[in-house]
């Protein structure tokens, strides 16, 4: 039985017991980019340092991948492939992240709805390591 | 309108979708000779070409078939923007005064299905695709998915979109796709990326077109009916829009690379959007033709749907969009498509389209592309 390990190091805090998503703002003029590089696309300025995002924010638009991606680049499972769902999800006051949605449901996804942040298991590699990354979930009420 | 200082004199097509027979440099080389035999000229009388092909090769090597005449030739990689930008290119190469007579070259030859995304040549971690994000088709859903809520598009009018544009195909013999289809054929087919079904979406194909250009004061020299480049502008994104391959998008909102390439067109040429009698605009799927009307200044946003719900944008109507069948229904072999949207303009400005001819005499037409990560292309013509 394998570990589970990020499916890149740096994109989020691994392990961690709240692990959150490392992006990058620039020291100079205040914007936030995701993930975490060293220039501000911005200002120009090349002085940025890495930040932790906040887990929470609003979808901002969303669609549902219906059809399996192409192997590679895609990891996950094909041949047993679902739908899933796609959005970019607003974190507060931050920057509007792509991220893998865990609802693939037309009549529940609505954009301006409150999401958090989650993990989800996406392969298990040659090691038999459980692969993860980060996805976003709609707020229990 | 400005004084125009290039002419395009000399149009040619390698019809498009699939041609197992042929490779896609064979496609482009099909494309400069109908080119060349429609100005009337040699390849040896070509001092300078502009070329590109995405996934069939690079186009210099094209030479080794046409002919090695020692001419200048630079091959252009600029996504769905390779096509406008080698004819952009080509433009400056002439309206500099370097060269009196060149040509701008695109072909390509895709294999089946959505294109498959090298995320490190964009920039971005293996991890972006890995997961199952990177898919054009997805930033498309999610475009226009948005906007119809913001903008109150309705789904039937989308289904209109494709509908027009298989419907326009039936006329054009050098399209892919000519089998027309009812909107409820559309509506019902596969639903690839919601609120995008498969009759939505364009494929990646397989084609071929060159363009002759020489300065205007040499224009007639080669054709009784030369057409003008007013102008031809490119342009990348901006802080805070929203594009294609994007992991991320700023808090700030910000107009996309259209709408400044859109300006900046209309500025060069020294007219406005009212001035334009029939347009060719990016349609990769049916919600970016949508877009693209208004964020070429066609329209105002959410105008579209009265619009097209009334037929104004059909070849009989007050702005035909699309009358070759677009990239709907001719593919994108995303070297050759922004020129052939040109040879279409080219052929409806002559007055040379056949059945889907638009009416009343045009005198200015207008080309548009998007492309990933984020640029786009326009051209202005007028005869």
């Amino acid at each position: 039985m394998g570990d589970q390990v990020p499916i890149e190091e740096g994109l989020f805090t691994w392990p961690s017991d709240s692990p959150k998503l490392v992006g990058s703002e620039c020291q100079d003029c205040g914007a936030i980019v995701f993930p975490a590089q060293s220039g501000c696309p911005r200002c120009t300025s090349d002085n940025t340092e890495t930040k932790e995002l906040g887990t929470r924010g609003k979808l901002w638009t969303w669609t549902i991948q219906g059809f399996p991606p192409k192997s590679p680049p895609y990891q996950g499972d094909v041949d047993a492939f679902e739908p899933f769902g796609v959005g970019y999800v607003e974190i507060h006051n931050e920057v509007k992240v792509e991220t893998r949605l865990t609802v693939a449901d037309k009549e529940v996804l609505e954009i301006g709805m409150e999401m958090e942040l989650t993990f989800i298991p996406l392969f298990t590699d040659d090691e038999g390591n459980e692969v993860i990354t980060f996805a976003f979930a709609p707020l229990a009420s | 309108m400005s004084k125009p200082e290039v002419a395009i004199v000399g149009i040619g097509i390698h019809p498009f979708g699939r041609t197992p027979e042929r490779t896609g440099q064979e496609q482009g080389v099909y494309a400069v000779r109908k080119a060349l035999k429609d100005a009337g000229v040699e390849w040896s009388d070509i001092q300078f070409a502009f070329g590109g092909s995405q996934a069939a090769g690079a186009a210099d090597t094209m030479v080794s078939k046409l002919g090695l005449t020692g001419l200048q030739f630079i091959n252009v990689a600029n996504g769905c923007a390779t096509g406008g930008s080698a004819l952009f290119s080509a433009y400056n190469t002439i309206a500099s005064g370097a060269f009196d007579l060149g040509i701008a070259v695109g072909y390509d030859k895709h294999e089946r299905g959505a294109f498959r995304v090298n995320t490190r040549s964009h920039g971005l971690g293996d991890w972006y695709g890995k997961q199952g994000l990177a898919l054009t088709t997805q930033f498309f859903g999610m475009k226009i998915n948005r906007y119809m809520e913001k903008f109150d598009i309705s789904h039937n009018t989308l289904a209109k979109i494709s509908a027009k544009a298989f419907r326009n195909a039936e006329h054009n013999p050098n399209a892919w796709r000519r089998q027309p289809f009812s909107e409820e054929q559309i509506l019902e087919s596969d639903m690839l990326s919601y609120p995008l079904t498969k009759f939505m979406f364009c494929s990646p194909a397989e084609g071929g077109v060159a363009l002759i250009l020489a300065r205007a004061d040499q224009a007639h020299k080669y054709t009784k009916t030369p057409v003008y480049l007013n102008a031809a502008v490119v342009r990348s994104r901006r802080w805070g829009s929203f594009e294609v391959m994007a992991p991320w998008i700023a808090l700030d909102d910000a107009a996309g690379p259209t709408v400044d390439t859109s300006k900046a067109a209309f500025e060069m040429a020294g007219i406005g959007p009212d001035d334009i009698d029939v347009a060719q605009l990016q349609d990769t799927e049916a919600g970016a033709e949508i877009m693209h009307m208004a964020e070429n200044g066609f329209c105002e946003h959410g105008e579209q749907e009265r619009m097209i719900q009334q037929g104004e944008t059909e070849i009989g109507g007050r702005l035909p969009v699309n009358t070759d069948g677009g990239c709907l229904a001719n593919g994108e072999p995303v070297g050759a498509s922004g020129l052939r949207q040109v040879y279409e303009n080219v052929l409806q400005l002559r007055g040379e389209a056949g059945k889907r001819q638009v009416p009343n005499d045009p005198n200015v037409a207008y080309t548009h592309v998007y492309g990933a990560p984020g640029i786009s292309g326009v051209t202005i013509l007028s005869k």
